[in-house]
């Protein structure tokens, strides 16, 4: 690692003025992702603005049909919400399928949306329930917000302050995993709401990605027979030790059935 | 029997100060004024190095050195050998190259060391090795076993221009011929014996004195054999005296293999530390111990065997290629030839056999022995073959099994390929396994898994193995009003400390805690020949006792002198001896006496009690047993999940039950491991280790396993003075081919007859697909 500086703000404002006037600042948050980086020498900031002061950033709440949940709230924290179980419970068993004990007590979701990891299971989940992520300066819609690997719509000393999630009528998460990393080889969310059907991948491209044919597909027919039958194209998925194309591409019509056979309520 | 005795099973006296953080490990060592070391390892798998430039590394403030493979041929250090001779196809001895402790004029694969930088601080030194120019000269490498003897392969060692490090067979080729040109039936297989990653919890480390007014060496390790490290350090690396090293080790946090050979880093420290005046200390972090701890495995077998056409095997044939990584490790060759070889007779009746390896260099860390070493590979072999053939003769795997099993009543029997097994019925541990696993209900379970649409296979493996290798010396002292044990072995995590005690607490009658371990001590103990081959136990054990045994015929004659009695009078039971008459002295209140130079015989010292034995082998053991595993594949993923998975195994006399079973539990997981999850992959072109570090290095963890039923069923060991067979590497012996047999047996329905190692979820997908588009 190489030496930086180290600073923990009080209050958003200060944090985002921070990031404006620093060369190479980055935000801290659970810090799983960007202390390895750290360790392995792969990213060395000036400056690391830990955001752990803005305690109100870790609410998780609940108004009409939005559930809200603060970017500092840990993976652990989510999965064990009421609020979060009684509304969504596939967010909940999502964020308890993150990594390990040690990575959920301290990773948050803002820090895990941030990130963009073409194989992490929150962007999935946001882009299938048409989440809001509010930041420090507005309001970015989740189509708009995870643009390609490792990268989002944030400004360079954007912070995301909280996510929005309406409420679906079911939904469910199915997630294989890679056998060292427990990472997702590809997962697949699939939500159901009065607007229609989103199904979203991850783990197997290269950023989260909608699937609209067999949106459409369950829109008229929301049984997983409706879409045993949606073969996805292996060109463009990831291809690595653990998984080629094909085999990606097949894992996401087996799991988008699965995902909808258990947001029905089988599993 | 006592409490603590042999057989019960006391709980690790190491556990409260392993667990509570109060181990020693040899990262935890602190001497005064210790500087920190990295070493600069080769980012390339094959270059010729042009020139190293270290200027800008020495000019940072707070380092102290920065030392390469031209310093370490100046100074005159040697390399670390190769202990086993090799020959090739012709008969002719082949070179033996030597690891270098840094590389000097060309780096073969990546991880090989080229620079050592010691400074003030662990950061700074890191700092320094990115500071350090090496201009590399990138060469074509090859990085597997079909890659390197590939007409026109760029040849490893330039001596080897085709890449074939050894040739070596063993067994009767002509008579093999015969049998195979006579058999009714012949059955091939080939399988690939997967490289695996040995990933101890401990990385390697090292930590490395020199004392000048002495002249004195003095090194803290991470080893399995601390005295093969200081002859190794004597003999080939430093070039000093044996009297001029002392080696020190610590708690180590596992083995498996790796930890058994003298590592350059051990030199490298020692050296550091005398050129710089202070000690030196290196830490492996895990992306070394990837790249630069020995790996395991790596073989390619081809079997032919014939068989009558009711089941009976006449003779097999087995051709194999042996990945040996860039250099010849310390007891790389021996692992696929004569280790694999003598077992590849098994628990089988083999009337003829003809076995083959080649030894084959590539561009890739060095492979050397990994929990078992090459007994698994034997067992592999022969486990896979019962199978192919009971499907291909219509019999069923336990049927074909019982047919060929070497029976209880030609024991001792001489195995085709060289050793003598003493005892073991294998049909006795076969028929357990199969009644506790419920082999016969297996056929319910797969109709009930089926109809939720999964697969569901059950494997077995009957396997024997070879154990316990050369002698051991054992101390036994009295001291501070305790008893301390002075042995050779090393513990790496297994518990000799509770499983000597508890064999001295019961031989002398003593309190178990009275009784203190010393083991990782080359000037406390004189001797040893270090913790593998599952040796500490069998070896170690009778050498223990005998020490104690001549501890009491001391305490005879010391207790005749105090009790005015003659010593052919006094005898010994339960910690005291006694006259004839009824008056006597506990062993611990003579020791007491002992310390009273006034109660001694002429001529004895307050050493009156203490006594040193020695036990050597004269035979191996022949642990056994068997392994029944059943697992459910999801067929659209190819998932494969371990649901169920009995043993019973033969150790011979059982020392401590829970010592054993946790033995056997460690075992398994590795061999699920490997017939799983562990998949080692070098970049075809490139031959950089891709699987380097835990995200994608898949080690079975804890929700990865199921359960397992373990019986033991011990003949004692008739070679033994204990009994006592070992246990160490059983687990891993027989587990891959009762996983994979399970595996094909799930995948059976669909016509599936081989799957290899490592049966990842895409391996199973595509197998699954390959055999629906054939049908
Ligand atoms: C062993 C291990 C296993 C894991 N397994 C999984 C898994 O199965 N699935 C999965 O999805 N993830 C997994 N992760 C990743 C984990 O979820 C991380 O916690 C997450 O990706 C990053 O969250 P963090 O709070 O730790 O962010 P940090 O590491 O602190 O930051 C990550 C990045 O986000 C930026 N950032 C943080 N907070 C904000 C904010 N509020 N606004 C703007 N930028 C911000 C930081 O500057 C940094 O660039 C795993 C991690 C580890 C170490």
């Amino acid at each position: 690692m190489h030496p930086f500086d180290y600073i923990q703000p009080g209050s958003v404002a200060e944090a985002v003025g921070l990031m404006r006037d620093t060369a190479d600042a980055r935000f801290l948050a659970g810090g799983m992702t960007l202390i390895p980086v750290m360790k392995q020498r792969l990213a060395a900031p000036s400056l690391l603005i830990d955001l752990a002061r803005l305690a109100e950033l870790r609410a998780i709440s609940a108004k009409g049909g939005t559930l809200t949940i603060g970017a500092l709230a840990r993976h652990a924290a989510v999965a064990e919400s009421p609020v979060v179980q009684a509304r969504i419970p596939a967010l909940a068993s999502l964020a308890a399928g993150i990594g390990d004990a040690q990575v959920r007590n301290r990773g948050t979701i803002g820090g895990s949306l941030a990130n963009n990891d073409p194989v992490a299971d929150y962007p999935a989940a946001m882009l299938a329930l048409g989440a809001r992520i509010r930041t420090d300066r507005r309001c970015i819609d989740a189509d708009a917000f995870f643009t390609g690997m490792f990268a989002t719509a944030l400004e360079p000393d954007e912070m995301i302050i909280q996510v929005e999630v309406p409420v679906p009528e079911a939904a469910a998460y199915q997630k294989f995993e890679q056998p060292a990393s427990h990472y997702a080889v590809a997962g697949v969310m699939v939500a159901k709401a009065a607007d229609g059907v989103r199904v979203a991948v991850t783990g197997a491209g290269s950023g989260v990605f909608r699937m609209p044919a067999m949106e459409a597909a369950l829109a008229d027919d929301f049984t997983p027979a409706a879409i045993t039958g949606i073969a996805v194209p292996a060109d463009g998925l990831n291809a690595d030790l653990h998984a080629s194309a094909e085999y990606r591409a097949h894992l996401v019509t087996v799991l988008a059935g699965r995902a909808v056979a258990a947001a029905m309520g089988r599993s | 029997m006592q409490r603590f005795g042999l057989g019960q099973p006391v709980r690790r006296s190491e556990d409260p100060r392993l667990l509570t953080g109060r181990g020693r490990y040899a990262a935890d060592v602190r001497l005064p004024g210790e500087a920190r070391a990295v070493v600069l390892r080769s980012p390339h798998a094959h270059a010729r190095i042009r020139a190293i430039d270290t200027t800008r590394a020495l000019a940072m403030p707070g380092v102290l050195a920065v030392l390469t493979g031209a310093d370490v041929a100046a100074d005159g250090l040697g390399e670390v050998p190769c202990s086993i001779r090799v020959n090739g196809r012709d008969g002719q001895r082949m070179p033996r190259p030597g690891r270098p402790l840094l590389a000097a004029e060309r780096v073969r694969y990546v991880g090989d060391g080229v620079a050592l930088v010691v400074a003030e601080t662990l950061a700074t030194a890191v700092d320094a090795a990115e500071r350090i120019d090496v201009d590399y000269d990138p060469l074509p490498a090859v990085a597997t076993i079909e890659a390197a003897v590939a007409d026109g392969a760029p040849p490893v060692w330039d001596a080897v221009p085709d890449n074939r490090a050894f040739f070596w067979q063993r067994g009767d080729g002509d008579a093999v011929a015969a049998a195979l040109a006579g058999a009714d039936r012949i059955v091939s297989l080939a399988l690939a014996n997967n490289r695996v990653v040995p990933c101890a919890m401990e990385p390697r480390a090292a930590v490395g004195a020199f004392d000048a007014a002495t002249g004195r060496y003095t090194l803290y390790t991470s080893s399995q054999s601390p005295h093969g490290v200081k002859k190794g350090l004597s003999a080939h690396t430093l070039n000093v005296p044996e009297e001029m090293v002392h080696v020190i080790v610590g708690d180590v946090g596992g083995g498996f293999g790796t930890k058994i050979f003298h590592y350059p880093e051990e030199a490298l420290v020692l050296w550091a530390a005398r050129r710089i005046g202070r000690p030196v200390k290196w830490v492996g972090d895990r992306s070394e111990a990837f790249l630069a701890d020995t790996h395991g495995r790596d073989q390619r077998n081809r079997l032919t065997a014939g068989f009558t056409a009711d089941g009976r095997l006449l003779a097999l044939k087995v051709e194999s290629f042996a990945n040996m990584g860039a250099y010849l490790n310390c007891f790389g060759p021996a692992i696929p030839t004569e280790m694999t070889g003598c077992m590849l007779s098994g628990v089988y009746a083999l009337p003829a056999l003809h076995a083959v390896c080649e030894g084959v260099y590539t561009n890739t860390t060095p492979v050397d022995a990994y929990r078992g070493a090459g007994r698994p590979e034997a067992s592999y072999m022969l486990e896979r073959l019962m199978d192919a053939a009971a499907r291909e003769l219509g019999l069923t795997p336990d049927a074909i099994r019982r047919l060929n099993f070497i029976t209880p009543d030609r024991m001792p029997y001489r195995t085709v390929t060289g050793p003598v097994y003493d005892s073991g019925d294998f049909g006795r541990r076969l028929d357990a396994a199969l009644a506790k696993a419920d082999w016969a209900g297996a056929a319910g379970r797969k109709r009930e898994a089926a109809a939720r649409g999964s697969l569901r296979g059950i494997g077995l493996s009957s396997y024997v193995e070879i154990c316990g290798f050369q002698g051991e010396d054992a101390t036994i002292r009295f001291a501070d009003g305790g008893i301390e044990v002075l042995v050779g072995t090393q513990s790496t995590g297994q518990g000799h400390e509770t499983a000597y005690a508890q064999i001295v607490a019961e031989t002398l009658g003593v309190p178990f805690d009275a009784v203190t371990v010393v083991q990782g001590d080359t000037d406390r103990i004189r001797t040893g020949l270090g913790t593998s081959g599952s040796r500490s136990l069998p070896v170690g054990g009778p050498a223990v006792k005998r020490a104690a045994e001549a501890v009491i015929a001391r305490g005879r004659g010391f207790a005749a002198h105090l009790l005015q009695a003659d010593a052919g009078e006094v005898r010994f039971a339960e910690g005291r001896f006694e006259t004839a008459g009824g008056r006597g002295i506990d062993l611990m209140a003579l020791a007491e006496a002992a310390t009273d130079p006034a109660n001694l015989p002429p001529g004895e010292t307050v050493a009156v009690l203490d006594a040193t034995a020695r036990f050597d082998l004269e035979a191996s053991t022949f642990p056994n047993g068997c392994h029944v595993c059943e697992v459910e594949v999801d067929p659209e993923t190819g998932r494969v999940t371990v649901v169920r998975y009995t043993v019973v195994d033969d150790f011979g006399t059982v020392v401590n039950p829970l010592l054993l079973a946790g033995q056997v539990h460690g075992g398994i997981a590795q061999g699920i491991g490997q017939a799983l999850m562990e998949f080692t992959a070098y970049d075809p072109d490139s031959a950089q280790l891709l699987t380097a570090s835990f995200v994608d290095y898949a080690l079975p963890r804890a929700a990865d396993l199921p359960a397992f039923d373990i019986a033991f069923d011990g003949i004692p060991c008739t070679t033994n003075p204990l009994g006592i067979k070992g246990a160490g590497e059983a687990g891993t012996i027989g587990a891959c081919p009762a996983v994979i047999n399970a595996v094909i047996d799930a995948l059976a329905p669909l016509g599936v007859t081989h799957i290899d190692m490592p049966a990842t979820p895409e391996a199973v997908w595509r197998t699954i697909r390959a055999a629906k588009t054939a049908a």
